[in-house]
């Protein structure tokens, strides 16, 4: 604490005796975190102003970002353009990434597991309890499958991620629609939870026998084995960056007002179906000075940054989408 | 008077009296801010079961009786424990004494986040592979006639049983080091007394040492109580943060500490003003608690022939 609160005071004091470098503060979704944790790194070295990102969670980013006391907030659930009108907020896309399932199964590596979308579901749902189920066993004829029970593991905090995983399970199921539905929290019907990404991944990594879901950067971080899942189109397709930007390709941002766009279950045989599109939220009312820096910071964020953003496996947005929030929202 | 002792006073006054108005603002702000809650759940939030965000529907029994089952399992693990390691540390030669009391000691001064975290990596997969399939598979305690459905036979390393026995290893040195000066009370001259009249070790201990310092030894209980009430990040790493009713000691739960943990970041609303009132009854709780203590002290104060 007291290291923090020197560190702070030397850049205090460094910022107002040198160019009077404006400090930009975010807070908020902690899916894009690593990127964003990197680019305020790079960033604040080399660019004009400094960066500061905490990894706090969408909900609570939107929470800090409508009470004023960050610049701008990192968000996986988009606010609907009405909400953004009411709060006062601009929103605009940064990246794209994906969600993947994770299994900690003795024998099976990563993409050896198939999953059908109603298995998935139901795996979920708590309605297929054990790893030798006909309904897994069938789609994965060449695997040894134990006759041990699923531990579902999910998180336990309210989170962007949940958000999009959950957003997916309501598309693909009518039931898990009407029995729990979508949001950063739910009434999850089975499962641990775990605290944030790491928490899942380190609860998957210590339960023999668990699946979970998490952000594909933690799992590849974790060394845990992902699934591969059945997409819209009826084809079984691995979590990697092609697939992402497959599933984005087909997004119709012209008319999404507010840039509000939720990626689960695009169309397309090469689509990744758990693609989620991380936001940053920024304040109407920013002083001019403030909303400079930032709108430079971004800027950087859709340029240079990409290069860092896709070696953690996160796809830069396409270029039509930044043309176009160049010119709703950088103007 | 002189002046520096009038300040003095004052001084004094003015920081006994902000104890009690903290107390006061807590139950005040608690209140004020989850009333959203009790006016459109009314007392029924205690008893409602579902913890559903996505509906905007809240109940706490979960969470109340995750914490109570923690608790009691913990209580049971360290009770025992502390009183036999007290009652050898007293009576222990005095540098085994002085040695194994400092290394209870030390454990008290491990931040409970180092518990949870070994909890998660040490303990957890230790449960897993090991205790639990002794349990379940070798003792088929889950097939006990009446028992048998409360302790459950899937398991996975997590729920309320790991959970209490981290919590029972936190209470520990706290209950330790009250009995130990509770016992060290005991006038020599009783002890020596009760030796004299040829009672074994275990009868001065039993009938001499433990009743003369019950109100030291509730005491210690209560601590431990309270403290494991309201402990978060050991618990949380390892009881599943499930907010269902649980159904058995092996199964996932959560704890009204670790729900307040888990979901205050992200809560807007209701759910915020649910967890708000779930602070309200876990300060109710650990409140009632020690009045119900005090009052049993009162009470049977005279049976024991202390001086009020």
């Amino acid at each position: 604490m007291l290291k923090k609160l020197t560190a702070l005071g030397l850049t205090l004091a460094a910022s107002a005796t040198l160019t009077a470098q404006t400090v930009i503060n975010g807070a908020g979704a902690s899916f894009p975190a690593p990127v964003y944790q990197s680019w305020t790194y790079t960033y604040s070295q080399t660019g004009p102003n400094k960066v500061n990102y905490q990894s706090v969670g969408s909900g609570a980013g939107l929470n800090q970002i409508k009470a004023k006391t960050v610049d701008f907030a990192g968000s996986d659930n988009p606010l609907p353009v009405e909400e953004q009108e009411k709060a006062g907020l601009e929103q605009f896309p940064m990246l794209l990434g994906g969600v993947v399932v994770i299994v900690n199964l003795p024998d099976v590596k990563t993409n050896e597991l198939k999953l059908e979308r109603a298995v998935l579901a139901d795996i979920f749902l708590g309605k297929i309890t054990h790893w030798n189920d006909p309904k897994i066993v069938q789609l994965n004829p060449g695997l040894a499958l134990p006759d041990a029970q699923i531990s579902v593991v999910r998180r336990a905090d309210g989170s962007g991620t949940s958000f999009i995983f959950t957003n997916y399970l309501s598309k693909i199921s009518k039931e898990w629609e009407t029995a729990v539905g979508a949001g950063s929290s739910v009434n999850w019907p089975v499962g641990i939870g775990g605290q944030k990404n790491p928490g899942v991944c380190n609860n998957v990594a210590k339960i023999r026998g668990s699946i979970g879901y998490t952000e594909y950067t933690y799992a590849v971080e974790a060394k845990l084995a992902s699934a591969a899942l059945e997409n819209q189109s009826g084809k079984f397709v691995t979590a990697d960056v092609e697939s992402f930007r497959a599933s984005a390709a087909n997004a119709d941002w012209n008319n999404a007002p507010g840039f509000y766009m939720v990626l689960t279950d695009q169309p397309g045989d090469t689509s990744w179906p758990i693609t989620g599109v991380t936001y940053i939220l920024i304040r109407k009312d920013a002083d001019p000075a403030m909303r400079k820096a930032m709108i430079d910071y971004f800027n950087w964020c859709f340029t240079t940054g990409a290069t860092a953003a896709q070696k953690l496996n996160y796809v830069p947005m396409p270029e039509n989408v930044i043309q176009m929030v160049a010119a709703k929202i950088f103007k | 008077m002189l002046k520096g002792d009038v300040f003095f006073k004052w001084l004094c006054l003015a920081a006994a009296a902000l104890i009690g108005i903290l107390m006061l603002g807590f139950f005040v702000q608690l209140t004020v801010s989850s009333s959203a809650v009790w006016r459109t759940s009314g007392i029924g939030f205690l008893t409602a079961r579902t913890w559903d965000p996505v509906n905007d529907d809240y109940g706490a029994l979960p969470s109340i009786v995750g914490t109570l089952v923690t608790t009691v399992v913990a209580l049971v693990i360290a009770l025992p424990l502390a009183f036999s390691a007290t009652l050898y540390l007293v009576d222990a030669r005095p540098l085994v004494g002085e040695i194994l009391g400092h290394a209870i000691d030390l454990l008290a001064a491990i931040p409970s986040v180092i518990y949870g975290m070994w909890g998660l990596f040490v303990l957890a997969p230790l449960m897993q592979d090991h205790v639990q399939p002794f349990l379940v598979d070798t003792l088929k305690l889950d097939r006990l006639p009446v028992l048998g459905k409360y302790i459950g036979s899937d398991y996975n390393g997590f729920g309320l049983l790991t959970a209490g026995i981290i919590l029972g290893i936190m209470i520990l040195p706290y209950i330790c080091a009250i009995l130990r000066d509770v016992f060290q009370m005991t006038p020599p001259m009783l002890r020596e007394s009760a030796y004299g009249i040829g009672c074994t070790k275990w009868e001065t201990a039993k009938d001499i040492v433990l009743r003369y310092g019950l109100r030291g030894i509730l005491g210690a209980i209560f601590i431990g109580l309270g403290r494991a009430l309201g402990e978060t990040m050991a618990v949380l790493f390892v009881i599943g943060n499930m907010m269902d009713m649980p159904d058995s000691l092996l199964a996932g739960a959560t704890t009204i500490a670790s729900t307040l943990a888990n979901n205050f970041p992200e809560a807007n609303g209701l759910q915020r003003s649910a967890l708000f009132a779930l602070g309200l009854v876990l300060l109710v709780m650990s409140f009632g608690i020690q009045i119900l203590a005090q009052y049993y002290l009162h009470a049977t104060s005279a049976r024991r022939g202390e001086e009020r």
